[in-house]
C-alpha cells in the first residue's frame, strides 16, 4: 500500500510566473499587492512637486500648469483607483491584523472595519477642507 | 538569537500602509482637481511654500513621503518574489536603497524651502 503511494507521488505543479491567474482569490491578492507600485509612484510624484516648489515661484507655477493637463488626469485617475483599493483592502483585514479583545470577547470585525472607514471619511473631509477645496 | 532588521522594516511597512490608507485617496484627489478645472487654495505657491516651510507642515509632508516610500519598497520586494523573481538580496537592496535615497532627498528639499 505504502509502496503504491510512493511509487506515484502527487506533484502539484505551481507555475512560477502565472500562479495567481488560476483563481480570483489569488488575483485579488496580487491586485492588492501591486497597489504598492502606485503608492510608490505617487510618493515620487510628491518628491517632484517638492522639488519644483523648492525651485521657486516660476518652477512651481509651471508644475501646476502641468497638473491641469490630460496626462495628469490619466495619471491621477489610475493612482486614485489603486489608492482606493489599497485603502479598502487595508481596512478590511484590520480585524485579523489587530484583533481587539474586550473582556472575554473579541470586538466584532465589522466594528473595527467600520471605525476605520469612519475615521478615513473624517480625515479625508478635514484634509480637503484644510486644503481649501471647500 | 540572531539580530534581525525585520521588525523595523515591517513596522515601517505597516505604518506606511496605515498612513497611506487614510490619506492617499484624499491627497490624490487634491492634486487631481486642477485637471478638472478646480484649483485648491493649498496649491497656490505662497500658501504651499509657507505650509511646507513651517516645521509642522514640513514634518507632515516628510512623514507622508517617507512612509509611502518604505511601504511601497517593502511590498514591492514581496510582490516581486510572488511574480517569480527570486533574487531577493538584489531586490531588497535595490528597493530599500531607493526608499532611503527618496527619504534623504525629501529632507534635503524640505530644508531648502
Amino acid at each position: 500500500m505504502e509502496d503504491q503511494m510512493s511509487s506515484k507521488p502527487y506533484i502539484r505543479e505551481v507555475p512560477r510566473y502565472s500562479w495567481f491567474l488560476r483563481q480570483p482569490r489569488y488575483m485579488r491578492y496580487m491586485l492588492r499587492e501591486v497597489t504598492c507600485i502606485f503608492i510608490g509612484a505617487y510618493a515620487v510624484f510628491l518628491l517632484v512637486a517638492l522639488r519644483r516648489l523648492s525651485e521657486g515661484r516660476e518652477a512651481w507655477e509651471s508644475f501646476v500648469q502641468m497638473l491641469t493637463g490630460p496626462a495628469s488626469l490619466v495619471f491621477h485617475l489610475i493612482v486614485l483607483a489603486f489608492a482606493l483599493y489599497h485603502t479598502t483592502s487595508w481596512f478590511n483585514v484590520t480585524p485579523k491584523a489587530m484583533p481587539i479583545q474586550a473582556g472575554e470577547d473579541f470586538v466584532p470585525g465589522a466594528v473595527i472595519v467600520g471605525a476605520h472607514y469612519a475615521v478615513w471619511l473624517a480625515v479625508s473631509v478635514v484634509l480637503l477642507f484644510l486644503a481649501g477645496v471647500f | 538569537m540572531a539580530k534581525s532588521n525585520k521588525p523595523i522594516i515591517w513596522g515601517l511597512f505597516a505604518a506606511g500602509g496605515t498612513v497611506t490608507a487614510f490619506v492617499a485617496p484624499a491627497l490624490v484627489l487634491l492634486t487631481l482637481l486642477p485637471a478638472l478645472g478646480v484649483m485648491p487654495e493649498l496649491l497656490g505657491y505662497d500658501k504651499l511654500r509657507s505650509f511646507s516651510g513651517h516645521w509642522l507642515g514640513g514634518l507632515v509632508v516628510f512623514g507622508v513621503i517617507f512612509l509611502s516610500l518604505w511601504h511601497a519598497a517593502h511590498r514591492l520586494r514581496i510582490t516581486l518574489h510572488d511574480f517569480g523573481v527570486r533574487a531577493d538580496l538584489l531586490v531588497a537592496t535595490a528597493v530599500y536603497l531607493a526608499a532611503a535615497a527618496g527619504t534623504v532627498y525629501a529632507v534635503y528639499l524640505l530644508l531648502r524651502i
